[in-house]
């Protein structure tokens, strides 16, 4: 049985706690670091990570792009999207074809 | 050009002609395997596209009832609130093959209680934009899970792509290039040492018949020489 986290600061990802979600509000870039290697190791499929924090680790997020498992999505905060979840999707598009084709 | 390397000998010239064969068809193989690849990227990159638009929206539909909710009530109330929740969400995995590309299929189950109350707590104490933003989140769950298969097979192909594209052109640049130049290389030198043999055997055939010639015009002088004596001697 697999796991689904979600991370980042407590006011974004306490209402995921209702739907049985694992949460973990992390205050500091360094403990956030340590929360995604401890659930890279323990069996858990999908990361909700807020872009907030992801856009400040991202060489974490690049180490884990090519893993199967976990997958880390970001998703925006409570102080609203940052548009780096739709820049990935543009990156990716660019690392597959050599341009930006959308 | 490392043709100039080349050992120019027939077995040599065997087994560039069979790698050349093997390079030429791995080429067109993966070209193949690239363009597939490109045309299921493409089909999932336009529906990870949709999809986020669609759930950070919801996103911030939930995070802004929440936002109000916090507002309203104390943080320690909210925490107490959501401490135990009804609802366990359990997510199986399994694995689609793309192209050889190993790429997630998630399968989940919430076990509930009670299906219509998703509600860990009572509403007594509890402001009803809490309520809003439970089920503005459990309403944008389904897409945020597609969401995450989609993204991360999104990203497994374009790893894929990358990499494919990348042999296709050193196979295409380089490699086959490469060999045709030794095996021009090669069979022109071969040739070159067929048409030396050849030569020298001629001469060698020039050189053996002059001999025979002369060797033949002493034995005819001699023999005439001998006749001229003695036809002499009874004179």
């Amino acid at each position: 049985m697999y796991k689904i986290a979600v991370m980042g600061d407590s006011d974004s990802v306490l209402g995921f706690k209702a739907l049985g979600l694992d949460v973990y509000p992390v205050e500091s870039v360094d403990e956030a670091r340590k929360t995604l290697h401890r659930l890279a190791k323990e069996s858990c499929a999908i990361v909700y990570m807020t872009e907030q924090l992801g856009a400040q680790m991202p060489e974490e997020l690049a180490r884990y792009k090519d893993a199967l498992m976990p997958a880390i999505i970001l998703i925006p905060g409570k102080d609203g999207s940052l548009g780096i979840g739709q820049e990935n999707v543009t990156k990716s598009v660019i690392r597959a074809v050599g341009a930006n084709i959308l | 050009m490392a043709s100039t390397t080349v050992s120019a000998t027939r077995m040599e010239l065997t087994r560039l002609k069979g790698s050349l064969k093997t390079a030429t068809r791995g080429h067109k193989l993966l070209k193949d395997k690239r363009d597939e690849l490109m045309k299921q990227f493409m089909d999932n990159v336009r529906q990870n596209r949709a999809l986020r638009a669609k759930v950070e929206e919801g996103l911030m539909r939930a995070h802004g009832s929440f936002t109000v909710a916090s507002a309203l009530m104390s943080t320690e109330m909210l925490e107490q609130s959501l401490m135990y929740p009804k609802q366990t969400v359990e997510l199986d995995m399994s694995f689609q093959n793309i192209m050889s590309v190993n790429v997630p299929v998630y399968h989940f189950k919430t076990q509930n209680a009670d299906k219509g109350d998703l509600y860990p707590y009572g509403f007594a104490t509890t402001s009803c934009e809490l309520d809003g933003a439970v089920e503005a989140l459990s309403e944008v769950f389904q897409d945020m899970l597609e969401l995450a298969r989609i993204e991360k097979t999104c990203q497994m192909l374009a790893e894929e792509i990358e990499k494919t594209r990348r042999r296709v052109n050193a196979l295409k640049y380089v490699k086959i290039p490469q060999m045709q130049e030794s095996i021009k290389y090669i069979s022109m030198k071969l040739e070159e040492n067929d048409r030396n043999n050849t030569i020298r055997l001629m001469k060698v055939k020039d050189m053996i018949l002059e001999q025979s010639i002369e060797e033949q015009r002493a034995a005819d002088a001699k023999a005439l020489e001998s006749a001229a004596k003695k036809r002499q001697i009874p004179q």
